[in-house]
C-alpha cells in the first residue's frame, strides 16, 4: 500500500473560507459538490483515491495566478492536473488540496512553421496539438501511447515520451518555452528560440518536475516536417535474447529506425487473442519502423534486413501497403488493452541499458515465478524503456500487495542494472519509496533544493516524488518559516 | 589546484576560501569569467564506460574533447551535436556552456545528448542525477540545469552522453547569391521540408548552406530534391569544401566584440537590418554572430531570445533579464553555492 500525507486539519476546517476566496478570483470556475470533486479523486492509478477538497477549472493564466495566490495566502495545498492520465498517481490530491484542472485552457495562441513552433495552452491535448498543425505539413513528435487524452500540461510536467523517441526525443527535446505559475502567483516565462533561455535552464528543470515547481500554463513546443512516408517491418524470434542482440546490432549499424518495439511471449499471445493481428507465434518479436521517402525506407530496411537475417529470425515481415503496416502495429497498440482483458495489472516503465536486455529479462522470469504472478513484457527496446505488466487479480486479497512488491523487485533489478525507475511515467506517488534505490540522500537533497527556490512552502504537489519522509520534514520546517525564497 | 579525483575535488571546494574558476582548457571564457582562483579540472581524466552498441559513452570531464572525439570516430560514432573544438578544449567544458553546432537543428544540442553528470558541488558535496539512458524521468532533471550552468552551479566531474553514428554519406549546398537577410528564406524553406537538413547555415561569400546526411542513396535522392525546391532562389551549388567545421568553431580573432544572437528565424531579418553584416549564421537564422566596435552596445527591435557579448571587456545581455528568472537563479546558487566559492565564475 501507498501511504499518503494526513490532510492538514486546519485547512479542512476552514473549507468554506477557502472556497468563497475562491469563487472571489474565479467566480464560476470552481466545484466544490462533492458528487462532482470525486471525479477528480484519481488519475490512471485508479487503485488510490481521494477526493480532493475542491477544484478549480480556470480560463486564463491570469485566473491560474489569482487562484495560486489565494492558496498560498491561505496555506492550501495545490495539485495541479492536466488530464488525469498519469499511470503513477501524479494528480492524485490530499483530502486537503484544491485541484487546479487546465481542461479549459486547451487553445492554439500561434502557429509558425517558418520558425517550427507553436504555442498552446497546456490543457490541450498531445494529439490535438499535431492535429492543429499537420494541414501545414507539420507534427508534434512526442507521442505517448494516451496522446488522444493526455494533455501537453501532463508531457511536460512527466517529460512524457512515445514509441517515436528514439529518433525525436522525449518532451524536454521539443520544448522551446513556458509560461510558468509560481505557488505565490507569479508569472515568469522561460526558455527561448531553440529551447535557449538567457542563463540557466530553468526551462529543462521544469519539465519533468512534476507539477511540483509552478503551473505551465502555456507552452512553445517545436514542430517537425512530416516526413514523406514511414514503413514498419515485424522480425519474429525463438528467445528474448536474440531479439535484444539484434536491437544492438541494428542500433551499430549506424541506421537510426523511427522506433523499434519489442513484444514477448506471453504478450503476443494475449494480443493475438484479443485483436487477432495475424503475428507470428514465436519467443519475442520486433516492429522496427522507419521514415523517409519510399526508396529511402528501402534503402534502411535493406540494411535493417541484412542486419536480423544475420540472426536467423524465425519470421522478416514486411509491409507492402498502409493496410499492412496498420496490423503490424495494430498488435502493439492494442497491447495493454489485450492484457486488461486478462485481468488487472501494473504497468512499470523501468528503464535500462540496452546492452542489458537479455539479462533483465531473464531475471523478471525468474522474479515472476518467485512471487508466482505472470508479466509480460512489452516495450521501446532501442531506448531500454520496459514496461513489464504484472498480472493479479483485484479480487483476491493481498494480490495487489504481491504484484506491487514484484514490481518494486523489478524496479530494483533496473537500477543495479544501470537504468532507473522510470523511463516515461514519472515517479508521482508509485515510485516514491524507491527514490532511495537510485539515489543518495545528498542526490535527493539536490533535487529538493530546486524545489524550495521554486515553492519555499512546498504546498504544490508536495506528497509526490520524493519520499514522504523527505517531504513532511520539508514542510515542517517550511512551516516553521526555516526556508525563505531569495 | 589540479585535482586528480572527485574526492579530492570535494576536499578542495570544501576547504577554499576564495572564489574558484572551474577551468578545463579555458576556450570557452565569457567576458567576466575566469577570474577567480583556477581550479584545473584536466586532472579528471579518462572513460568510464563506452558501449557503442548502446550509443553510450560515460567519460570524466577533464577529457580533452579531441581525444573523446578520436575515439568515437574509431568507431565510427560521434558527438551529433558538433560542440566547437579549440586546443586545450575538455568534454566537461562542452556540456557546462551547452556549446552546439549546426547539427543542433536535427539531432539536439548538447544539452539534450547528456544523459547523466556527477558533481561537487559549492558545498563539496558529491551529487549525481540522471544516468546511462535517454529516457529517464526519475526524479528532478539536474542534467538539464547543470548543461550551460557555465560552472557557476557545480564543478562537473563525470558525464553519460548519447553518441551518434557517423552517417555514411553526406552533401553540401550553397547558394553563394543569398546575402544574410535573403538566406533566411532559402534556410526557412530547406528546413520546412521533409529532407531531413542537418545543417542550415550562412557564411560570408559561401552564402546560405545546407547539408544532408544518411544512407548514400538517400543523400543522393535528397540532394537532388532539395536542389529543385531551392533553385527558384538562386544558382544551387554542390561545395566540395567542408564549410561546418567553420560554423561549429565560430569566428577567428577579430577587431571589436563579438556578439551572439539568439532569435526566431522569422525575426533575424529585422535584427539583421539594424546591424552591421553578420560574420556567420547558423540554425537557419536563429543564431547570428557578429562583431561591433569594442564597448558598444547594439540597438535592437524587440524580439524573443536575447544577444549577448562574449568577447571583449565587459559582459552585456539584452534585453535584461526579468527580475523573477534573477530572482530564481540567485535562489538556485545560492543553495548549490551558500558561499559563493564559483563566484569566479563570472
Amino acid at each position: 500500500m501507498i501511504q499518503m500525507p494526513e490532510p492538514d486539519t486546519a485547512v479542512l476546517a476552514n473549507r468554506a473560507g477557502i472556497i468563497a476566496a475562491l469563487r472571489q478570483v474565479a467566480p464560476d470556475a470552481v466545484i466544490d459538490d462533492p458528487a462532482e470533486t470525486r471525479v477528480y479523486e484519481c488519475d490512471a492509478l485508479s487503485a488510490y483515491r481521494c477526493a480532493p477538497l475542491a477544484v478549480v477549472l480556470p480560463r486564463s493564466t491570469e485566473e491560474v495566478s489569482a487562484v495560486l495566490g489565494t492558496c498560498h495566502r491561505l496555506g492550501v495545498p495545490v495539485v495541479p492536473r492536466g488530464a488525469g492520465t498519469s499511470l503513477a498517481g501524479g494528480s492524485m490530491p490530499t483530502a486537503d488540496a484544491v485541484v487546479i484542472g487546465l481542461a479549459r485552457m486547451n487553445r492554439v495562441l500561434e502557429i509558425a512553421p517558418e520558425d517550427r513552433l507553436v504555442r498552446v495552452q497546456t490543457g490541450r491535448t498531445n494529439l490535438s496539438v499535431t492535429t492543429a498543425v499537420e494541414g501545414q505539413g507539420f507534427f508534434f513528435a512526442p507521442d505517448p501511447s494516451s496522446q488522444l487524452a493526455c494533455a501537453i500540461g501532463g508531457n511536460i510536467a512527466m517529460n512524457s515520451g512515445g514509441a517515436h523517441c528514439l529518433k525525436y526525443g522525449v518532451t524536454t527535446n521539443n520544448l522551446l518555452g513556458v509560461r510558468l505559475v509560481l505557488m505565490d502567483g507569479t508569472i515568469v516565462d522561460l526558455g527561448g528560440p531553440s529551447g535557449e533561455g538567457p542563463s540557466l535552464d530553468l526551462l529543462g528543470v521544469i519539465c519533468g518536475a512534476e507539477g511540483q515547481l509552478g503551473i505551465v500554463t502555456e507552452a512553445t513546443l517545436r514542430i517537425l516536417p512530416k516526413p514523406a512516408g514511414a514503413r514498419p517491418v515485424l522480425v519474429a524470434f525463438d528467445s528474448s535474447e536474440t531479439a535484444g542482440a539484434c536491437v544492438a546490432a541494428i542500433i551499430r549499424s549506424g541506421v537510426l529506425p523511427v522506433a523499434i518495439e519489442f513484444m514477448d511471449g506471453p504478450c503476443i499471445a494475449a494480443t493475438e487473442a484479443h485483436s487477432g493481428a495475424g503475428y507470428p507465434d514465436c519467443e519475442a518479436l520486433l516492429i522496427i519502423e522507419v521514415e523517409g521517402s519510399d526508396p529511402e525506407i528501402d534503402e534502411q530496411l535493406g540494411l535493417i534486413r541484412a542486419v536480423a537475417q544475420s540472426f536467423d529470425p524465425i519470421e522478416f515481415r514486411e509491409s507492402q501497403s498502409e493496410d499492412e503496416s496498420r496490423r503490424i502495429w495494430l498488435g502493439r497498440k492494442s497491447a495493454f488493452g489485450a492484457m486488461g482483458q486478462l485481468g488487472d495489472y501494473i504497468c512499470l516503465d523501468g528503464t535500462i541499458p540496452v546492452s542489458s536486455l537479455p539479462a533483465v529479462l531473464a531475471e523478471i522470469g525468474v522474479l515472476s515465478k518467485r512471487y508466482g504472478l505472470a508479466v509480460a513484457n512489452v516495450f521501446h527496446a532501442g531506448d531500454g524503456n520496459m514496461h513489464p505488466l504484472i498480472l493479479y487479480d483485484a479480487n483476491t486479497p493481498g494480490e495487489l500487495d504481491k504484484a506491487e512488491a514484484l514490481g518494486a523487485d523489478i524496479l530494483r533489478l533496473c537500477v543495479r542494472a544501470g537504468g532507473c525507475l522510470t523511463g516515461e511515467h514519472g515517479v508521482g506517488i508509485e515510485k516514491r519509496d524507491l527514490m532511495r534505490e537510485q539515489y543518495s540522500s545528498a542526490d535527493l537533497e539536490a533535487q529538493m533544493r530546486v524545489k524550495d527556490v521554486f515553492d519555499p512552502g512546498w504546498l504544490l504537489n508536495a506528497a509526490k516524488v520524493f519520499p514522504l519522509d523527505l517531504s513532511a520534514e520539508r514542510k515542517r520546517l517550511a512551516r516553521l518559516g526555516a526556508h525563505h525564497a531569495s | 589546484m589540479r585535482p586528480e579525483s572527485e574526492a579530492e575535488l570535494a576536499a578542495l571546494i570544501r576547504q577554499a576560501e576564495r572564489p574558484l574558476s572551474i577551468t578545463g582548457g579555458a576556450t570557452r571564457h565569457h567576458p567576466g569569467e575566469g577570474h577567480g582562483a583556477r581550479l584545473d579540472m584536466t586532472g579528471l581524466q579518462g572513460v568510464t564506460l563506452f558501449e557503442p552498441a548502446a550509443l553510450t559513452l560515460v567519460v570524466r570531464a577533464g577529457t580533452s574533447l579531441a581525444s573523446v572525439e578520436k575515439m568515437l570516430a574509431d568507431e565510427g560514432q560521434m558527438l551529433g551535436f558538433e560542440p566547437a573544438c579549440h586546443p586545450g578544449s575538455t568534454i566537461g567544458g562542452v556540456f557546462a556552456t551547452n556549446s552546439s553546432g549546426p547539427r543542433r537543428i536535427q539531432l539536439g544540442a548538447a544539452r539534450d545528448a547528456l544523459l547523466g553528470v556527477r558533481l561537487v558541488d559549492g558545498n563539496g558535496e558529491i551529487i549525481s542525477n540522471g544516468g546511462r539512458v535517454m529516457k529517464n524521468v526519475t526524479g528532478y532533471d539536474l542534467v538539464k540545469l547543470m548543461a550551460g550552468s557555465r560552472g557557476r552551479l557545480g564543478a562537473l566531474t563525470e558525464l553519460s552522453l548519447r553518441t551518434a553514428p557517423v552517417p555514411p554519406a553526406s552533401c553540401t549546398l550553397a547558394l553563394p547569391a543569398l546575402d544574410a537577410i535573403g538566406a533566411i528564406a532559402a534556410l526557412t524553406t530547406a528546413l520546412g521540408s521533409p529532407l531531413d537538413v542537418s545543417g542550415a547555415g550562412w557564411l560570408p561569400g559561401s552564402g546560405a548552406l545546407l547539408r544532408i546526411e544518411g544512407l548514400s542513396g538517400s543523400v543522393q535522392t535528397r540532394t537532388a530534391e532539395l536542389t529543385r525546391l531551392l533553385s527558384g532562389f538562386c544558382e544551387v551549388h554542390v561545395l566540395d569544401s567542408d564549410p561546418w567545421q567553420q560554423l561549429r568553431n565560430g569566428p577567428q580573432e577579430g577587431e571589436g566584440d563579438l556578439w551572439r544572437i539568439v532569435c526566431r528565424p522569422s525575426e533575424a531579418p529585422a535584427l539583421l537590418a539594424a546591424l552591421p553584416a553578420p560574420e556567420m549564421m547558423d540554425w537557419g537564422g536563429g543564431l547570428i554572430l557578429l562583431r561591433l566596435p569594442a564597448g558598444e552596445l547594439p540597438e535592437l527591435p524587440k524580439f524573443w531570445g536575447h544577444a549577448r557579448r562574449i568577447s571583449g571587456a565587459a559582459p552585456a545581455i539584452l534585453p535584461a533579464p526579468d527580475p523573477v528568472t534573477s530572482r530564481l537563479e540567485a535562489g538556485l546558487r545560492q543553495r548549490f553555492d551558500p558561499r559563493g566559492i564559483f563566484a569566479g565564475a563570472e
